[in-house]
Formats: structure tokens, C-alpha cells, sequence
């Protein structure tokens, strides 16, 4: 069933803008004065207002600016270095709220990324992916905390340098917690595999609802507390490079770099595997399966075992991002895990782009900001519109309407762009791949 | 030295017997078709050869050893590849890509050399890569092995398909109407590849066709299925002497063209 449509390839009116300023030294100048205007005034009116949230998404986004403008490599990373690694955690001693959005941005953004491997690679429909980010999350509270002695009596809580152990254990558990999904699931298809996906999410949701008897491992509706957090090595370093700049940091605010950069550098790792899987022949046989099942199995490839395969991919990233979600977090609850947040991973993947990796990331960012940010910017200005007396029915709260407004763009978005902001174009892939073989020769000539 | 031997295959649909009774030698390096009117059961046939279907009776030996039991991809994996009669391309992946993957069987890449791109797995995919491409070139495709695989004319799509399926290093392939829908130049570069890829890869190929021409010209042996039923089996001259297949497929249509 091929799309009758053709694709035009790339997001035109931005294609546009950059062949105006992305060759020459343009793209350069471009991206130099977007990073000093936007950097500046972030650092210079830290204030959470109005004007500072569309300096932020502009800062944002210059990310993908300087993804798509045509400049060197090494001048891309450069930037990226800047702005990633020093103005925002910077601008994130200023305002604790900014730099938390860009936390938890990161967090989605992996999330995504691992359920693009399932649905956007081999085309699987997963509903329930929340589930595997539940089970990471609560391996590490249940385990960090005095919970623990409620579950096995006697024992105490794990001391919290384990933390980046349970990171990989919470990557093993969540990839075991898939291949326990795919097991049943192997023989559906579309609508009936989105069903049996969405209810073993709500499963585990149940689960952690009622297992607090006769054994009392989840704690139930009430949640667990104080979740522990990993000792802060860098505490130290950290805290002289920021006197220096005159900034006194207290252990919240170092918490909040921390995770910040932890996130970040797990969102890298992210984007790394997830991308050599894609052109690897694992990724070529995901892709395969979504496109065609049986000319997949003519050419060879094992069916149960490529889709076992993708399932625990995908959940590994939620198991391993789930244990850092519940340490950031403190408190974990069941509402945390529903099915509402399953979708909402979901959007994100098809809103940036089904199977384009920085699409998926795009469309992370975007819906992050707008759940955490844009929407709620919103409804307060109508509220303080309603208090200065213009016409709005004084019933009518904008806060309520926080899902309705979520929801009318996302169906302004299927209508206008159904492929994502920014769809997959495997062609321009291919082309970039060689760029990426032309600098490894360079790199190893050079070496040689 | 027969390279595939089906001994009284019979498959049934429903009430349908679709393939009945049928017993078929393909012998190492040769190329031998399948014809007969629409509906005589020879896609069905095909699709019991790879294993998508298991026969109802019958057994299907692949180089000396059956295959019942098989997954369709473990038989793919043997060396059995095929082109399909209604074309199923990765559409929205490259050429190169779709060749790619016709070579999935011969990567083994475990998954962390794939995470690391060590050192390794540069090489295992640098030769992929190669082999990709030369088999591209031979079916006459290098030119546009960064299109997707959907944008392309239709021969090209067939020819894809075909390379494709070498990818995978097959001894036998067997190919579904592969000139169906082509115009008779097309055909004749068709015919012309065919030949080449038992000439000079060294495989033995099965094909269904109906165009009489290219089958009458290409095949050192033609069977004949009429309603699921072996009705006759030869070279050209024999099966264009039979008075069965007169009645059964050449005296419709193709009276006036018997090659
Ligand atoms: N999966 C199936 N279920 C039921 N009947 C089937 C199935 N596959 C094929 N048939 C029937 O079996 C018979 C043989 O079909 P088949 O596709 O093998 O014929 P064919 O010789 O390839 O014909 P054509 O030249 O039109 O491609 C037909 O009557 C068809 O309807
Ligand atoms: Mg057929």
C-alpha cells in the first residue's frame, strides 16, 4: 500500500530559508549572531515571563538550526557545546524553571527515540510503552528507599552510588519487560496489536496500584517518597567553576545541573546507538518488516526475532530512563504512568516525524514545551485578560482547556502535514552517511 | 545433480485442490519454467517451494536435504530466493538499500559491533556496500541506487527485485512473471538478464511466465500446470507437440503465436 501522494521531501519553506543563508559564510554569520542574540538575552532577563518563554523556545530551536544550516562540522559542535553545555546550565542557576523544561524536554526526547525504534522502525503500534518507563522508575524507588524493608523484610535501602548500576539494570529489566510484551503480541497486526499493547500498559499501571498487598512492593496509589538521588561527585568542581563566575550554588540548583547534564548526555548516547542501529542491518530488517513482512521473510530475515529484537530495544531506553526520571523526580506515583503519557510519547514520535530521529527529537521538544510551557502561558494570559474585564464568559477557564487546545493542533497538524514537521527522507540520509564516511577517511588518513 | 526436488506436491484451499499431485526436478544450472492459463497454481506452487505454505502432501527436498519444517526465512537463508508475481519492494527505502537487505542473511554483525561501529563492522558493511552495488550494476541499476525504491519506472522495479534477491548469494531463484506489464524491448532486456544470471552468476533459475516467446527462448525445460495438475513436461518442441497444452493454454489466445 503505497502512499498515493508523493513525498516532496524535506520541509520545503525551511529548505527555502536555508539555501538563502546556508552557504558561503552566511550560514556561519547566520547561526553566530542567532546563538549571541538569543544566548544574551536569556542570561541578561532570566525573569519566567512571557518574553523570556519565546527567547527560550527560540534558543530551542536554534538547536535545529544549527542541525540543518550547512556549515562545517567542527563549527556545529562548537556551537552546540555552547550553547548545550554552557549557557543553558548556566541560564539554569538563574531560573530553576527553564532549565528544568530542557530536563525533562531530554527525558521525552529519549523516551521518543526508543518508541520510534518500535513504531517508527519496524512499524509496530505500541500503546503501552509507558509501561517499560514505569518498571525503571520504580526499580529504582522501590529499592532506594525504606520501601524496600516493606518488600523483603529486613532489607535496607541500596546506598545511592549503586544509582548508575541500576541505570543499566533498569536498561536490562526494561528490555526483558519487552520481550515479555512481544511474546504475545508477535502474531498481530495494526489495530489488534494497538490493543494488547495499550492494555499491558494498563496492566502494569494496575500493577503498581495494587501491589501494596499482600506484599506491599509498589506502596500503591500513594506513591513512594524521597527517592534517592546519586551522590554528587562533581559537586565540588561544579560548584568553584560557578563561584567564579559569582554564582553560589546550593545542592537543589547543582541537583538540577546534574541531571541536566545527565540527561543530556544520555539524550547523545541515545541519538548514537539509535542512529547506527537504524543503518546497520538490524535497522534495514526493522525497516523491511514495517514496509513488507513477507517480502521481509523472503530475503531471509527471522520475523520473531527482529520484532522480539525492536520491542526490548525500544524498552531498554525507558527501563534506563525511568530509573533516572524517578531520581530527578523524588516521587513516583501510578497517574505518573498512564495511558494519557503513553499517547503523549506517541504524539511526539508521529508529530516529528515517524522514523526520522532528529524529527522525533524535534517533536519531543515541541509537544514538552507546549505541555510545560506554551499552553499554560496561554491559558494565564486569557485569565488575566478575563480579570481586566474583556469579554470572556467568566465560566469559561482556560486552564481546563489546556488538552482541548493540545488537541485541535495536533489535528491541524494531521491535516496539513500528516508525515511530521519533519518526515523521513531516507534519501537525504544516505547523502549525509557518505559526508559521514568522507570526515571518518579524512580522520584516518590523518591518523595515519 | 538436482538442486531441488518436489515430489507430489498437493495443496488445498477450501474445496480447491490449487496444486494436485505435482512432481518437479530442477537440475543444478538450469533454467526451467512453469506455465499455464491464470489459476493453475503456479504462484501457489512457488509459495509451497519457500515455505509460506506447507503442501498438504509432498515433500520438497532443497539440495539434498527437505525443507518441511522450515521457516520460509530459513529456506531463504539456504540459498532460495525469489521475486514476487505483484512486485514488493521496500518502497520507501533507497536501491541500494533494498539490495541491502537482500543480504541480510550473510551480515552477522552482533549488536554491540553495530553500537561501537568498530572496526569490524565498517568492513563487514564497507563489503556489503560493495557487493550491493555490483550486483546493482549488473542488473543495470548502480546509476540510481539512492532513489527510492517506489519512484522507479516499472522494469526497474522488477529488475530491483532481482537484485535484490541475488543479494542474498541464492543458488536458486525462482522468478514470478518477471516480465509481466513490460513493453517488448523491455522484455528483451529481461530475457537477456535471465540468461546472464545463470551464464554468469551461476544460478539456477525457475520462472513462471506467460509470454511464450521468452519462455520458448530461454527455458531447457518447460512444465505445464492445468487446473493444480502437471499436464506435460519437456523442451520447447515437445511442449509445442502436446495436444493437452494446445488445448489448455497455447489454443486460447496464443493459437496464432506459438513462438
Ligand atoms: N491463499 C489462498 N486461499 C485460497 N485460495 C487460493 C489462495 N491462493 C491461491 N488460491 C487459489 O488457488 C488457485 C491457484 O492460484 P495461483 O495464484 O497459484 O495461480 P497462478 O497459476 O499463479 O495464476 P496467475 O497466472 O493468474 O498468477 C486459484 O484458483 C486461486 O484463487
Ligand atoms: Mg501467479
Amino acid at each position: 500500500m503505497a502512499k498515493s501522494t508523493p513525498q516532496t521531501g524535506g520541509t520545503g519553506a525551511w529548505d527555502q530559508l536555508v539555501g538563502l543563508i546556508g552557504r558561503g559564510p552566511g550560514g556561519y554569520v547566520f547561526l553566530s549572531i542567532y546563538t549571541l542574540v538569543t544566548s544574551l538575552l536569556l542570561l541578561l532577563n532570566p525573569r519566567t515571563n512571557l518574553f523570556t518563554d519565546i527567547v527560550f523556545i527560540l534558543f530551542l530551536l536554534l538547536i535545529l538550526a544549527i542541525y540543518r544550516t550547512k556549515v562545517h562540522v567542527g563549527f556545529k559542535i562548537a556551537l552546540g557545546v555552547i550553547t548545550l553545555g554552557f549557557v543553558m546550565p548556566y541560564f539554569g542557576t538563574l531560573n530553576p524553571y527553564y532549565i528544568d523544561v530542557a530536563t525533562q524536554a531530554g527525558i521525552f526526547a529519549t523516551l521518543a527515540m526508543g518508541l520510534n525504534v518500535v513504531v517508527g522502525f519496524a512499524g509496530l503500534l505500541d500503546l503501552g510503552y509507558v509501561a517499560f518507563y514505569a518498571v525503571g522508575a520504580y526499580l529504582w524507588s522501590i529499592f532506594s528507599t525504606p520501601q524496600v524493608g516493606l518488600m523483603i523484610s529486613g532489607a535496607t535501602p541500596i546506598p545511592s552510588g549503586w544509582f548508575y548500576g541500576f541505570i543499566l539494570l533498569g536498561l536490562t529489566v526494561g528490555g526483558v519487560f519487552g520481550v515479555l510484551l512481544g511474546l504475545p503480541v508477535l502474531r498481530l497486526r495494526g489495530d489488534y496489536l494497538a490493543i494488547v499493547t495499550l492494555g499491558f500498559g494498563e496492566v502494569i499501571r494496575v500493577l503498581a496500584v495494587n501491589l501494596d498487598k499482600p506484599l506491599n512492593i509498589t506502596n500503591g496509589a500513594q506513591g513512594i517518597k524521597d527517592i534517592e538521588r546519586p551522590p554528587l561527585f562533581f559537586a565540588d568542581p561544579l560548584r568553584a567553576i560557578f563561584s567564579s563566575f559569582g554564582r553560589q550554588l546550593d545542592n537543589n540548583q547543582l541537583y538540577q545541573i546534574f541531571f541536566y547534564f545527565m540527561v543530556l548526555v544520555v539524550v547523545l548516547i541515545t541519538i548514537l546507538i539509535v542512529s547506527r542501529l537504524k543503518n546497520s542491518r538490524i535497522g534495514r530488517a526493522w525497516t523491511a518488516i514495517r514496509e513488507d513482512e513477507t517480502a521481509a521473510i523472503a530475503q531471509g530475515i527471522p520475523l520473531v526475532r527482529m520484532k522480539l529484537m525492536a520491542f526490548a530495544v525500544g524498552a531498554s531506553f525507558a527501563g534506563a530512563m525511568g530509573v533516572i526520571f524517578a531520581s530527578k523526580q523524588l516521587f513516583i506515583n501510578p497517574p505518573t504512568f498512564d495511558l494519557l503519557r503513553s499517547i503523549g510519547i506517541l504524539t511526539m514520535v508521529i508529530l516529528g516525524g515517524l522514523g526520522n530521529i532528529p524529527g522525533v527529537i524535534l517533536g519531543a521538544v515541541l509537544v514538552t514545551l507546549l505541555d510545560l510551557q506554551i499552553l499554560p502561558r496561554i491559558a494565564e494570559i486569557l485569565r488575566s485578560a478575563q480579570k481586566a474585564g474583556w469579554p470572556i464568559p467568566s465560566a469559561f477557564d482556560p486552564t481546563q482547556y489546556q488538552r482541548l487546545l493540545f488537541g485541535l493542533l495536533m489535528i491541524l497538524m494531521m491535516i496539513f502535514r500528516p508525515e511530521g514537521i519533519l518526515p523521513e527522507d531516507r534519501r537525504r540520509q544516505e547523502l549525509h552517511e557518505e559526508d559521514e564516511e568522507i570526515v571518518e577517511d579524512a580522520a584516518e588518513a590523518e591518523a595515519a | 545433480m538436482a538442486l531441488l526436488e518436489a515430489t507430489n506436491i498437493t495443496k488445498i484451499f477450501g474445496g480447491l485442490t490449487a496444486v494436485n499431485d505435482v512432481t518437479l526436478t530442477i537440475e543444478k544450472g538450469s533454467i526451467v519454467s512453469v506455465i499455464g492459463p491464470n489459476g493453475a497454481g503456479k504462484t501457489t506452487f512457488f509459495n509451497i517451494l519457500t515455505g509460506i505454505y506447507k503442501p498438504d502432501k509432498g515433500v520438497v527436498l532443497f539440495d539434498g536435504a527437505p525443507t518441511a519444517g522450515l521457516r520460509p526465512d530459513q529456506i531463504a537463508a539456504l540459498g532460495m530466493r525469489r521475486t514476487f508475481q505483484n512486485i514488493r519492494l521496500f518502497h520507501n527505502m533507497t536501491v541500494l538499500e533494498n539490495a541491502l537487505v537482500g543480504m541480510h542473511t550473510h551480515l552477522h554483525a552482533p549488536i554491540w559491533n553495530i553500537i561501537l561501529r568498530n572496526r569490524s563492522l565498517r568492513l563487514e558493511e564497507g563489503k556489503a556496500r560493495d557487493r550491493s552495488r555490483e550486483l546493482l550494476r549488473f542488473v543495470g541499476l548502480d546509476e540510481k541506487r539512492d532513489e527510492l525504491a517506489k519512484n522507479l519506472p516499472y522494469g526497474d522495479q522488477r529488475r530491483l527485485e532481482i537484485a535484490r534477491a541475488l543479494a542474498g548469494d541464492p543458488k536458486l531463484i525462482l522468478l514470478d512473471e518477471p516480465t509481466a506489464g513490460m513493453n517488448p524491448n523491455e522484455t528483451v532486456e529481461a530475457t537477456n538478464l535471465i540468461r546472464r544470471l545463470r551464464d554468469e552468476l551461476g544460478v539456477t533459475v525457475v520462472l513462471i511466465e506467460h509470454d511464450m516467446r521468452l519462455v520458448m527462448a530461454i527455458s531447457e525445460r518447460i512444465s505445464v500446470l492445468d487446473y493444480g495438475t502437471k499436464i506435460a513436461e519437456g523442451d520447447g518442441a515437445v511442449i509445442r507437440a502436446n495436444p493437452r497444452v494446445i488445448e489448455a493454454y497455447l489454443g486460447k489466445g496464443a493459437a496464432g503465436n506459438p513462438a
